[in-house]
Formats: C-alpha cells, sequence, structure tokens
C-alpha cells in the first residue's frame, strides 16, 4: 500500500515500503486522527473514575512533592523562611504538568513500535505514525492538567503579557519536539534491544531532577558555577520549564524574582534548534532501522 | 496491458538471532565474536517475477517455502536486500484480515480505524460504510464492541473492510477460511467478481483446491527459488509431485 494519493491506474511502478518519514504522518493526518481517537478511547477503559484519573494522578503527585519538598524541605517562602520561593505551589505545578507531558509522552513513543508490532508485521504503513499519536495522546492528557494549571495560577492573582504565553507555547514546543525525536530513536532501536525501554526509564528518572522543577534555578548556579550551569541550561526540558515558569509563576508573583539571564532572547532559540536537531537525527535513525522492523519483531 | 508488479533478482535472508539484549551482544563483541550469536536464512533466493494487470496469479509451495515473504515484499512490510520489487497503483493486502482490529472499540470504529489503516480515505469509508456492513452480514451489532462478536462474525467485518478498499492490486494470504459455508461461497464470489473488474490478485494458500478455481497462473516456490511458473493447473500438477516425493 503506498499512500491514499495515488488512487489513478496510469500511477507508475513504484517501490513498495519507501515512505517520506514525518512528511507521511502528516499526509495521512486521518489515520493518526483514528489512532489518537483509539488510545484516548481504550485507556480508561473498565475504570469508574475514567478521565478523571488524568486529574486525580497529577493532583496527588502535586500535593506529594508539595508536602515533601514545599514544607519539609523548606523551599516554600514563608516568614521563617524568607529566601525560599513565592507561590511554591505554582512553580512546582507548572513544571509538573511539563514533565508529566514529556515522561508519558517519551515512555509511549519508546514502546509504541514494539506494541503495534502485529499491525507493523502485517500491514505497511508509515510506522512514524505510532510514535507520533502517542505524543499525541499525551498532548491530549496534558490539556486537562494546564486547565488546572490556570485555575491556580487565576487564584493566585496571574495576569500574564503576550509575551509569556508565547514563551509557554514555545516552551511546550521545545518538548513536545525532543520527546518526538527521542520516541523516534529509541522506539526504533527497541525493535532490535529491548534494552531501549530500561534506558528510558532511567532517563525519564533523571529529567525529572536535571530542570528546575522541584528547586530553583539559582540554586544550580551557586552550585556548579557559570560555566557548568551553561550546559545545564542546554537540556531543552530546562529550556521549556523556565519557559513555563516565566510564563506561569512568574505573573503570579511581584515579578522580582530571578529569571535566567537571556531566557527568550537566547535559550529558547536555543531550546528550539537542540529539540529539532534531536528530532532530525530520530527521524534518520528511524529510517535506517525500519527497514528490518517486520522481520525483527 | 500493463506491469502490475515487477520483482527483479529478489533476494532476501533472515538473520536469526538468538539475543534481544544488549549485554550478550556487547559481551559477544568483546570476546572476540566467538561463536554464532545469528545464524542466516535465505528466504528468498534470487526471484524474478513479472505480474501483468488483471492477472490472477496463486504462489504455490509448501510451508517455509517463502510465499508470505514475497507477498510481504510486495506489500512493501519487508524490504528486499539486493533486487527491487516494484507495484502499480494501490496494493492492499487481506494479509491476515483484522490485524488492525481493536477489541475494546466497537464495529463501526474498527471499520473506520481499518479501513484508513488499509489506505482509505475518511470520504471513501463514509461512502462504502453502509456496504461494508452489509457485505459483512453484521447488522444491529455493528455499534457493539468487537470483543463480543463471535470469531466468525470478527472474520467477516474484517474481511468486508478489505474487499471495500478498492486497490489495483489485491494479495491474499490464507484468507479464505473465513466464515462459514454460505460466507465463504461468498467471498470468492467476490474476489472472482474483483478479478473481472480487472484487478491484480496474488494468492497464497495450501487450499490447491480453491486457487485453481480462482487463479489462472500458479508460481511454485521451493527453498525460496521459483521452480516453476505456469498455468495453474500444471503448477498445482508439479507441487503435488514435489510433495508426494
Amino acid at each position: 500500500m503506498t499512500t491514499a494519493s495515488d488512487f489513478n491506474e496510469s500511477a507508475s511502478l513504484v517501490r513498495p515500503g519507501v515512505g517520506g518519514g514525518l512528511a507521511d504522518v502528516f499526509r495521512q493526518r486521518f489515520l493518526l486522527k483514528l489512532l489518537v481517537r483509539k488510545e484516548l478511547q481504550i485507556r480508561y477503559k473498565g475504570s469508574v473514575l475514567g478521565l478523571l484519573w488524568s486529574y486525580v494522578k497529577p493532583g496527588v503527585q502535586f500535593l506529594v512533592f508539595y508536602i515533601a519538598l514545599g514544607v519539609f524541605l523548606g523551599l516554600e517562602k514563608s516568614a521563617r523562611n524568607p529566601d525560599g520561593l513565592g507561590n511554591y505551589a505554582v512553580y512546582l505545578f507548572s513544571g509538573i504538568v511539563l514533565i508529566n507531558f514529556f515522561t508519558e509522552a517519551l515512555s509511549n513513543a519508546a514502546r509504541s513500535i514494539v506494541g503495534n508490532g502485529g499491525l507493523i508485521k502485517k500491514i505497511y504503513l508509515p510506522r512514524e505514525l505510532f510514535p507520533v499519536a502517542s505524543v499525541w495522546v499525551s498532548a491530549v492528557h496534558f490539556i486537562p492538567q494546564l486547565v488546572v494549571l490556570v485555575v491556580a495560577c487565576f487564584f493566585a492573582g496571574w495576569h500574564p503579557s503576550f509575551l509569556q504565553l508565547i514563551a509557554a507555547v514555545a516552551g511546550f514546543v521545545v518538548v513536545a519536539m525532543l520527546a518526538t525525536g527521542l520516541g523516534l530513536l529509541f522506539g526504533s532501536a527497541n525493535v532490535y534491544f529491548r534494552d531501549s525501554e530500561n534506558i528510558v526509564d532511567m532517563l525519564l528518572m533523571v529529567a525529572t531532577w536535571a530542570s528546575p522543577i522541584m528547586y530553583s534555578w539559582t540554586m544550580v548556579r551557586e552550585k556548579l558555577g557559570e560555566g557548568w550551569y551553561s550546559l545545564y541550561q542546554v537540556n531543552p526540558i530546562t529550556i521549556g520549564v523556565e519557559a513555563f515558569h516565566y510564563a506561569f509563576w512568574l505573573p503570579t508573583t511581584d515579578g522580582t524574582a530571578p529569571m535566567p539571564p537571556n531566557l527568550l532572547p537566547v535559550w529558547v532559540p536555543v531550546g528550539l534548534c537542540v529539540s529539532l536537531a534531536v528530532l532530525v537525527l530520530g527521524q534518520w535513525v528511524f529510517r535506517r532501522l525500519e527497514g528490518r522492523f517486520a522481520q525483527e519483531l | 496491458m500493463s506491469v502490475a508488479i515487477e520483482v527483479q533478482q529478489l533476494n532476501k535472508q533472515f538473520v536469526l538471532r538468538h539475543t534481544r539484549s544488549l549485554k550478550e551482544a556487547i559481551v559477544w563483541l568483546v570476546t572476540g565474536r566467538k561463536g554464532d550469536i545469528s545464524k542466516k536464512f535465505h528466504a528468498l533466493h534470487n526471484v524474478d517475477l513479472e505480474i501483468q494487470q488483471g492477472e490472477t496469479v496463486a504462489l504455490l509451495g509448501l510451508n517455509g517455502s517463502g510465499k508470505s515473504t514475497l507477498l510481504k515484499h510486495i506489500s512493501g512490510v519487508m524490504l528486499p536486500d539486493s533486487g527491487s520489487v516494484r507495484t502499480r497503483g494501490r496494493v492492499a493486502g487481506l494479509i491476515e484480515v483484522g490485524a488492525g482490529f481493536h477489541h475494546d472499540l466497537s464495529g463501526r470504529d474498527n471499520v473506520y480505524l481499518n479501513g484508513a489503516i488499509l489506505g482509505m480515505t475518511e470520504s471513501q469509508i463514509d461512502e462504502q460504510f453502509d456496504s461494508i456492513v452489509e457485505f459483512s452480514e453484521i447488522g444491529e451489532f455493528i455499534d457493539t464492541e468487537v470483543r463480543f462478536y463471535s470469531s466468525g462474525m470478527y472474520l467477516r467485518l474484517a474481511f468486508s473492510v478489505a474487499v471495500h478498499t478498492d486497490p489495483e492490486v489485491f494479495l491474499v494470504d490464507e484468507i479464505l477460511a473465513v466464515g462459514d459455508e454460505p460466507f465463504q461461497r461468498k467471498c470468492l464470489a467476490k474476489i472472482k467478481e474483483l478479478s473481472a473488474a480487472g484487478k491484480t490478485l496474488v494468492v497464497v494458500s495450501h487450499d490447491l483446491e480453491l486457487v485453481s478455481r480462482i487463479c489462472d497462473r500458479g508460481v511454485v516456490l521451493k527453498h525460496g527459488n521459483v521452480v516453476f511458473d505456469g498455468a495453474i493447473d500444471d503448477a498445482v500438477a508439479q507441487l503435488r509431485t514435489e510433495s508426494s516425493r
């Protein structure tokens, strides 16, 4: 089966099974839509709370972190702890929603090729559809969390500028591209070596702590110094999380909290470039490996 | 008449790996590649095949002769190691019908999903939907989850979607055991109708009786080599003497 577009009988002889990569996914939007809908339909099949789980899980996670880190470890700003972060709850949650999206997207994308092996072995279709659909499904699950975040922000006196909203979108795009790129990379490697899943799990654990989600970026700079801090800052997730802080947390405070220098003019574009490079690399590796998916699965 | 499928000097080797763990592969590499981590196996060997538009061809052979592998190359699921495969127009497989079905979805959702997987557009499925349901004889159960279907209903719906995809080239792999006797007859009639309408048909089956009723041409494969290519009756006879020996 080639793409749906060449229907006319006068079509020329073509090599079957050679697709256009991610461009084919775009051409097969309808199939992508159905795959995403299928995942959403079956996700909470047979559970009483259903989609409510998308609120309950991050809610509990947030409470645990807030009490343990904000209260017990003293990251929250209070009368006795003037150096803490103001509105720590919003600070924490705006990072958590983004890392949750990344975690879910990458771990599902990395398993998507093996998980859909039955289909891939029998019918030709652009296989990039599966990792992309996984990321898409995670984006849908991200929406309710975003809604909760925005409501919380409004209660905390949120008044974002247009630029700050743009920063949030950019931060999301950075993380989404990174998840897709790594998903393609590890998803295709997983066909050959199932170790790939474990590497991803480990990577995700590191990712949660390697960006300023629970703590403040200033702590990192104090300990690491400028040089190593720049390296820390190149991580696209760090940039995405900081963009979210800038968009959701900063406008709820008095605005005096320090933001990483040059976040918008330098780091956000850097994040976009790094993520794009990972996406290109992921696609390249995927295409090199996909030729033998059917026989290896 | 123009060529629908052109296979030239197709070679395919399978590597039978014994491990899926990175550790073992690295250990094998650093210990100087001692022993065999993998075994090679020639699934197809210099296969040449040209199928004209409108032909009905049966791929015959004993188990492991490479028939299904060849079919998978034509559908694009597998890519050749060397040589080339080229096809004209849309190719759709009835390769194990129902591969794209999901048990937790309703029959209706599955028709859309499977139709899209087989390359139909949204408007084509909308247009064909009633006809698909009618052919499958599922009737009112179309909005029931597929998990509650009997295996016959399941296969009937899957077959029905596949025959409605309207490709130029049809690949059929052992699906003619679909449903009960009357439905089988109906499937057969549908397949004949497709071939009468000028569709190219490539069939893999062990049911020689049935194959000789549908196809005009037979290609016999043995250990990945084409050993016979000609009229279906001769091909069937060839295979029978082959297997009785």
